[in-house]
């Protein structure tokens, strides 16, 4: 039986979902579900648009006003949905390399724009649904089925990118730290402006089994083992966080939202008229 | 009356077309020689409690005007050459979803940077066939700042009709020339929206064609959660791996235009009757052949015009019997032969047709047509 939250917000006739056993997206998709039933939002007004990928199939089974884009391009059009109905609570659901690389300009100048998107990028360091090629976050030196020899690319930390480039709420979780994702989620909605959430997930078919990481437990278990909250981060040895990867809210610096902004030119330029 | 008489350029004459039209969403980038229909936007739009955005590049614009239109908003992008080719993934989109929106096109030289601010015809099939994949599609073409206004309102009034993607294929020419129009007062001016639904929102089916082939849209936020996608869908806008269900919504998508060819083609014709030559000219070019049919004609010789002024689809009936009628035609486009290939499919060997081309930026001048004419009867 499914749970009530899955049974709510879920499209169950479209179940079960494509993605591989073990795949960690199922429970990050859950936590979006999670945080936007503890929002109290208005269903209604929600719409999720995703890019081309394995994370960006996760809108066709969620009950909202949903769109499937074009690769790379789930930020453009969310732009154009948010600036044209500003009333409308706006997710972006993403994948690493959907939004990193072909996305990554509408990435930067969505951030830099503070546009009211909350985008939420599943990170399984793999592009997943065409078996197994580097993506800009496959760290260096692992192996993807177009680095066979391994990747000489220096990874992307997504969530530094889209702070430095302009993000007011950005934070980082895991699919194994599934209640502080639920959380970060939460507050990324009550963020007017644009907020990033990273989202780590675990590929165990392509990823994790080109770079021998084990079973889809055991990289749950790496997740685990080195994610270290920001908040104990402070207290410890910089050789302590040297294999390891920061979770928790890395970003919260709230600014007027573009969207907002603009409301303020139509109503000057009325007021002038 | 005297109100709407103006002097305007045809870049501007598009935006007041698109505003009466009832635009409200315009996301672009700027790019020569379109570039005055964004900024003229910029301006116009918050007047109307509309919205513009500059957008970090042209397929950013076309996204963000598909993004916009699911809002129910009437949504424009304007662009040129090496825009155009960038938008075309984002155009096959729209056509597949049938997501109503307007791209303009103002042609120039090319290929690749080409001549940037040199007028051409050059997209005549990128406009036919730029994106990917079997898809429907309606390109329209002014020849006068007028025109430019009437088209525009007439491609947004398209698109929201058959839920389609229209593109008005303008070229620099026409783009940037300044005349005097008289706009027509806003209350004479038809004005379509797209079809709603009104039903239960659990009743609702997205992609489900009424009579005429084209399914009610509903705005996102209005209480009808559906999903749209890019993938082969069915009814419901859900993905399906089916065979039969790829190949229903496909053939419905080129339907839906094949149906209303006659309410979706419009043409000129100029001194038909007695021709023995045709003149097949569209856009700016247009004018020059009117000016070559003007002199031909005072040196007696029987000539005409017959301007498409929907190219994609093109006006296929009426060709075909004036191909019947006249002796010799003569296609005159700024590109080394593309409209062409469709006179040619459509006449069939039946009729000699003949051409005058031209690829270096400049525009075809009447005296070049008058040579020709004068080469071939």
């Amino acid at each position: 039986m499914p749970s009530s939250l899955i049974e709510s917000y879920f499209r169950s006739e479209n179940l079960p979902q494509i993605w591989c056993p073990g795949c960690g997206h199922g429970i990050i998709t859950r936590a979006i579900a999670a945080a936007i039933d503890k929002s109290g939002l208005d269903r209604d007004k929600v719409c999720i648009v995703s890019g081309i990928g394995c994370s960006s199939r996760a809108p066709g089974y969620l009950d909202f006003n949903t769109l499937h884009t074009t690769h790379g391009r789930a930020l453009a059009f969310a732009t154009g949905i948010k600036l044209a109905n500003p009333e409308l609570k706006v997710i972006v659901i993403t994948g690493d390399g959907d939004c990193t690389a072909i996305g990554g300009n509408h990435l930067i100048h969505a951030c830099r724009r503070n546009i009211g998107l909350t985008t939420i990028v599943y990170n399984n360091n793999i592009y997943g649904m065409t078996g197994g090629q580097y993506s800009p976050t496959t760290p260096k030196f692992d192996k993807g089925t177009t680095a066979p020899y391994g990747n000489i690319d220096k990874a992307f930390d997504i969530c530094n990118l889209a702070a430095s480039a302009g993000a007011t709420y950005v934070g980082r979780g895991t699919s194994y730290h599934a209640n502080l994702l639920i959380s970060l989620v939460l507050n990324a909605l009550k963020n007017d402006g644009f907020s990033l959430i990273e989202a780590i997930s675990g590929c165990p078919t392509y990823y994790g089994r080109k770079n021998k990481k084990g079973s889809a437990v055991n990289m749950l278990e790496w997740q685990k083992d080195h994610a270290v909250n920001i908040s104990s981060a402070s207290k410890m040895a910089p050789e302590m966080l040297e294999d390891k990867f920061l979770i928790g809210e890395l970003k919260n610096s709230p600014e007027p939202e573009y969207a907002s902004e603009y409301q303020k030119i139509i109503d000057k330029v009325k007021k002038e008229r | 009356m005297t109100n709407n008489l103006k002097l305007m350029q045809g870049n501007e004459a598009c935006v007041e077309g698109a505003i009466a039209a009832g635009m409200k969403f315009y996301a672009g980038y700027p790019i020569t020689p379109s570039t005055e229909i964004a900024e003229i936007c910029s301006e116009r739009l918050p007047v109307v409690g509309g919205k513009f955005i500059q957008m970090e590049d042209e397929i950013a614009g076309m996204a963000a005007v598909i993004g916009a239109s699911l809002t129910g908003q009437k949504s424009m992008t304007a662009t040129s050459g090496p825009g155009f080719s960038l938008k075309q993934e984002n155009i096959g989109y729209a056509s597949y979803a049938e997501i109503p929106c307007v791209i303009v096109n103002v042609q120039r030289g090319g290929p690749s940077t080409g001549q940037p601010t040199s007028p051409s015809q050059g997209d005549v099939m990128q406009a036919r066939w730029g994106t990917h994949g079997d898809h429907p599609i309606i390109a329209i073409c002014p020849s006068s700042v007028r025109e430019t206004f009437d088209l525009t309102i007439r491609a947004f009034n398209l698109s929201e009709k058959y839920r389609i993607p229209v593109i008005l294929l303008m070229d620099e020419v026409v783009g940037h020339m300044r005349e005097k129009v008289e706009l027509p007062n806003i209350t004479d001016i038809e004005i379509i929206d797209r079809k709603r639904p009104n039903c239960e929102s659990d009743e609702y089916l997205p992609y489900s064609a009424e009579a005429d082939l084209v399914p009610l849209m509903a705005d996102f936020g209005t209480g009808y959660k559906y999903h749209v996608t890019g993938l082969a869908h069915d009814e419901t806008g859900f993905p399906s791996n089916s065979y039969e269900v790829a190949d229903k919504l496909i053939r419905r998508l080129m339907n839906k235009i094949e149906v209303h060819k006659d309410d979706i083609i419009t043409w000129e014709e100029e001194n038909i009757d007695d021709a023995d030559v045709l003149i097949i000219a569209f856009g700016g070019v247009a004018r020059s052949a009117k000016s070559a049919i003007k002199q031909l004609r005072d040196k007696g010789i029987k000539v005409g015009l017959f301007r498409p002024i929907t190219i994609w689809p093109f006006p296929e009936k009426r060709l075909r019997e004036l191909a019947d009628k006249v002796k010799t035609m003569i296609v005159v486009e700024m590109n080394l032969g593309q409209l062409i290939l469709e006179v040619q499919r459509i006449c069939n060997n039946i009729i000699e047709i003949d051409s005058v081309n031209k690829v270096n930026g400049e525009i075809i001048y009447p005296e070049e047509i008058v040579d020709k004419v004068l080469e071939v009867i």
